[in-house]
């Protein structure tokens, strides 16, 4: 059995939680075994979940927050109790926040910010992000059994064939919480930058923040969610958790689209595992060209707003 | 108030990725170790703030080998007041966890902080760790850090927002950017860490549950297309065709 999170929000399973699906339905097939979902909080329509290749739902409806401690407690519980080999989870904040203590509470191998896996000669083998996305890593299990924290956006989303799901009710304890939560403050609207597949990021060739209308403009025109270098962000032209690279955030989108940024080694890295880049940058020898797959060399107060215009229009059509 | 700081080391953020032929280790001759940006940074900075405003003891911690002490000493240099190191060479997090709890649990620490990762690994398990170890709150990925009498209330990154949160003393804390601001050691401090006590202490016994096979480069890049600056609908072309994104 492989025990999977589904983490959601608003009653709906988060983009992250599809993918830690899709993974532990293909670790399932692969090792013959049957898949089984964790949902805590709002009840999801079971019909939703359909084509996600599960086999068994347990649903607990609890409308509060949730700690680690108490989400550590039950995850263990379920997986006492259906005798799961494997847990998968997303490595989000939630997953970065509980992965290394529900391996300390079970005493079973955890392997974080896994892409992918394969089998060798009979043997599952995990391919761990590390160096910020410059290398990866091959883990296994040393007795065969663990729990596989996912990066976000790294093994993408797979559907399966719709089959029926059992909904399986075990008996849950919820502990007492040791965090209160006292807000919460979300970014209304946009995709988080972890889960977005577009993404338009500008640096300092941008001269000034007055000048991002245009890259908001180009963002909008493909509902891409915007991002932006270090330096931007520390002087406060774009806040903070737009801010991607080595020590901002680190993204995995389908497209990557930089303006005005030089490409250097501590941005790539929070960007470089992007499928596609597109750069502009004025500098022929800027770094970022090395690392992407189109590249325009000009001026993008020439550019922008003339492609910003064509691909309205082209969208139009 | 009793504060401390794991403390872990990582490539220069510019160093050159390789492996030895067999893929099972990370060729680190002549590469430039620093402290990790969110320990030092953020992590041992907050650590001091508070000590200034609250007074008491900033002890930091490192598991590793001597070559780290240069990096202790900058850790001292900061502000912290005594450090010490378990001497070992980490294969894992787990590993790194199990010793800096058994002595936070000797030691009795009102605040433990961490980095949120390590800049190399990526992996955000010690602190995690260490709070499962010790049974007590971990507030991950802080960016905002105040003590009310015996609380804290911390702002931490979520997707897409932060969650205000409130825990009772002790918890384990990691620092995220925004928690503080990098302070450049000065003459005196460095002076001042000379004199400073650090420890070796021994190692205790770890098992190991998981096993690299392997380290790998990813595929070299097929090379980048040009397109002409004035040649628009070509951008828009790859925009639709090639990107797929309109
Ligand atoms: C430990 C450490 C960690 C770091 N972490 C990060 C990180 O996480 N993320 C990050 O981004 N950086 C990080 N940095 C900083 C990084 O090294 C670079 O300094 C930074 O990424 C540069 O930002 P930039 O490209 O916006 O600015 P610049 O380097 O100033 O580049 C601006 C670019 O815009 C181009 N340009 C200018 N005008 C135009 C125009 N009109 N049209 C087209 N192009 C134009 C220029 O050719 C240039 O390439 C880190 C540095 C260190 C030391
Ligand atoms: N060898 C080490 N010694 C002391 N603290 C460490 C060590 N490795 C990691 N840490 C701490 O744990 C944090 C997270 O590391 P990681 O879980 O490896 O991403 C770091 O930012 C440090 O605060």
């Amino acid at each position: 059995m492989v025990l999977v999170i589904l983490e959601e929000q608003n009653g709906r399973i988060k983009k992250s939680a599809i993918e830690a699906a899709g993974f532990a339905s293909k670790l399932a097939q692969l090792s013959g075994m049957k898949v089984c979902g964790l949902c805590l909080g709002r009840t999801i329509n079971v019909n939703e979940l359909t084509g996600l290749g599960l086999d068994q739902i347990v649903q607990i409806e609890h409308a509060d927050y949730l700690d680690s401690s108490q989400w550590i407690s039950i995850v263990a519980q379920a997986k006492e109790q259906l005798g799961s080999k494997f847990i998968v989870l997303s490595n989000n904040s939630l997953g970065k926040s509980i992965s290394g203590g529900l391996s300390v509470h079970l005493k079973m191998g955890l392997i974080s910010n896994v892409v992918n896996f394969k089998s060798q000669e009979g043997v599952l083998q995990f391919q761990k992000s590390v160096f910020s996305g410059k290398a990866s890593a091959w883990y296994a299990f040393s007795d065969l059994n663990g729990i596989i924290a996912l990066m976000p956006n790294g093994f993408g989303i797979h559907k399966f064939d719709e089959k029926p799901i059992d909904s399986k009710v075990l008996d849950l304890k919820i502990p007492e919480p040791k965090i209160k939560l006292l807000d919460r403050k979300l970014i209304q609207g946009k995709t988080p930058l972890t889960e977005a597949e577009i993404v338009v990021s500008a640096g300092r060739g941008l001269k000034d923040p007055s000048n991002w209308y245009m890259v908001e403009e180009l963002a909008d025109i493909l509902h891409a969610t915007t991002a932006c270098s270090r330096p931007v962000a520390d002087a406060g032209w774009r806040p903070h958790h737009e801010h991607v690279g080595q020590t901002g955030v680190a993204i995995r989108p389908n497209v990557y689209i930089a303006l005005g940024i030089s490409g250097a080694i501590q941005h790539l890295a929070g960007v470089n595992n992007s499928k596609k880049i597109f750069v502009i940058n004025k500098d022929p020898e800027a770094p970022f060209f090395k690392a992407a797959d189109f590249g325009v060399c000009g001026d993008l107060f020439e550019i922008l707003p003339k492609l910003n215009e064509a691909l309205r229009k082209s969208k139009m059509n | 108030m009793k504060l401390l700081v794991c403390i872990s080391k990582t490539p220069d953020t510019t160093s050159k990725i390789s492996f030895s032929q067999d893929g099972k280790r990370y060729l680190d001759e002549g590469i430039q170790y620093i402290l990790n940006p969110y320990d030092e940074w953020y992590a041992l900075v907050r650590a001091i703030e508070l000590k200034e405003k609250f007074g008491g003891q900033i002890d930091v911690i490192h598991v590793g080998n001597a070559t780290s002490d240069i990096l202790i000493r900058k850790a001292l240099a900061i502000g912290a007041d005594a450090a010490f190191r378990i001497d070992m060479e980490p294969m894992n997090s787990d590993e790194i966890a199990k010793q800096i709890a058994k002595f936070a649990k000797e030691n009795s620490y009102d605040l433990i902080f961490c980095g949120k990762e390590t800049i190399d690994h990526n992996s955000s398990e010690v602190a995690s760790r260490i709070a499962q170890y010790l049974d007590i709150p971990y507030l991950s990925y802080c960016n905002h850090l105040e003590i009310e009498n015996d609380k804290i209330v911390a702002s931490c990154e979520l997707e897409g927002g932060v969650a205000l949160l409130e825990a009772k003393i002790p918890v384990v804390i990691s620092a995220a950017k925004g928690l503080a601001e990098q302070r450049i050691p000065n003459m005196k401090g460095i002076i001042d860490a000379k004199k400073k006590p650090l420890e070796v202490i021994s190692p205790i016994e770890t098992e190991q549950l998981v096993e690299l096979v392997c380290f790998e480069l990813p595929p070299v890049k097929s090379g980048v297309k040009m397109i002409d600056p004035t040649q628009i609908d070509e951008m828009v072309a790859v925009f639709k065709n090639e990107l797929k994104i309109i």
